[in-house]
């Protein structure tokens, strides 16, 4: 396989109410400052689940199709802070394959948003 | 208030049968900017009928949402979720620890469809943020 294709996602606060929407996590965390500070966060964060989606879409992208990941999975390290602004936060998925056997890839992924490290030891392993 | 430690190795009932259309594939493919798939779900899609298992454990245990950050999550597939699946969750507490005020809880769903096969395993680990945190 060649090199992973390493990307980077802009994020919004008009993403997360689009995700809160899609996949019905509707945690006040995710939309609510008021909240989001209430609990001792920094202000709204993203849904970690929408963080790994966008990882999860750099690897099926540079996998080449849907439906070849076999595993997937991350801790949620740091929170992706979203501001109330236009401009939102970028989030950068780096990666490389760490081992190709019997027809599966791993990959281990860098997931980050500025200098956080926002997703602890993501990997993925996939389908040739 | 701590969560109560017998739950730990409880199965919660299955939630509602979901219907995976083609329409709910093409809306989370648009929110995460993922391309889009008439018939094959993007991998985090699966979370859609864990988090209705998630919901409803919480429920049961009176914890509420917003208290709740998402430590740790884990698929493994035994295929990919596709169109015209009827799929349910099944919630296990597996572990349950008190750090700092906070409840630390591991669960994981099985994830299975109409004929009752295995479409995948997810594990998750729950944050519970105390009161006093």
């Amino acid at each position: 396989m060649s090199e992973f294709a390493d990307r980077e996602f802009r994020v919004t606060r008009a993403d997360l109410v689009r995700y809160a929407g899609a996949s019905g996590d509707f945690n006040p965390i995710h939309w609510s400052e008021r909240v989001a500070t209430s609990v001792g966060l920094p202000g709204v964060i993203a849904h970690g689940m929408f963080t790994m989606a966008l990882a999860a879409r750099a690897v099926e992208e540079w996998a080449g199709g849907p439906g070849r990941v076999v595993e997937f999975g991350c801790k949620f390290t740091k929170p992706v802070v979203v501001p109330d602004d236009d401009e939102g936060v970028v989030v950068r998925v780096a990666g490389r394959v760490t081992g190709e056997a019997d027809g599966l890839i791993s990959l281990a992924l860098e997931v980050t948003c500025g200098d956080d490290k926002v997703l602890g030891a993501p990997k993925a392993v996939i389908r040739a | 208030m701590p969560i109560d430690q017998t739950l730990v190795g409880r199965e919660f009932p299955p939630t509602e049968p979901y219907a995976v259309t083609a329409v709910k594939l093409r809306e989370f493919a648009e929110a995460t900017g993922a391309p889009y798939d008439e018939r094959i779900a993007p991998p985090t899609f699966p979370i859609i009928v864990a988090f209705h298992a998630m919901n409803g454990f919480l429920a049961d245990v009176q914890v509420d949402l917003f208290r709740i950050v998402h430590g740790e999550q884990r698929f493994a597939y035994e295929r990919a979720v596709q169109a015209g699946d009827v799929l349910t969750a099944s919630l296990t507490v597996d572990t349950l620890r008190q750090i700092g005020g906070n409840d630390i809880i591991g669960t994981s769903s099985r994830i299975t469809d109409a004929d009752g096969a295995l479409v995948c395993t997810t594990k998750a680990t729950l944050i519970h943020r105390g009161e006093d945190a």
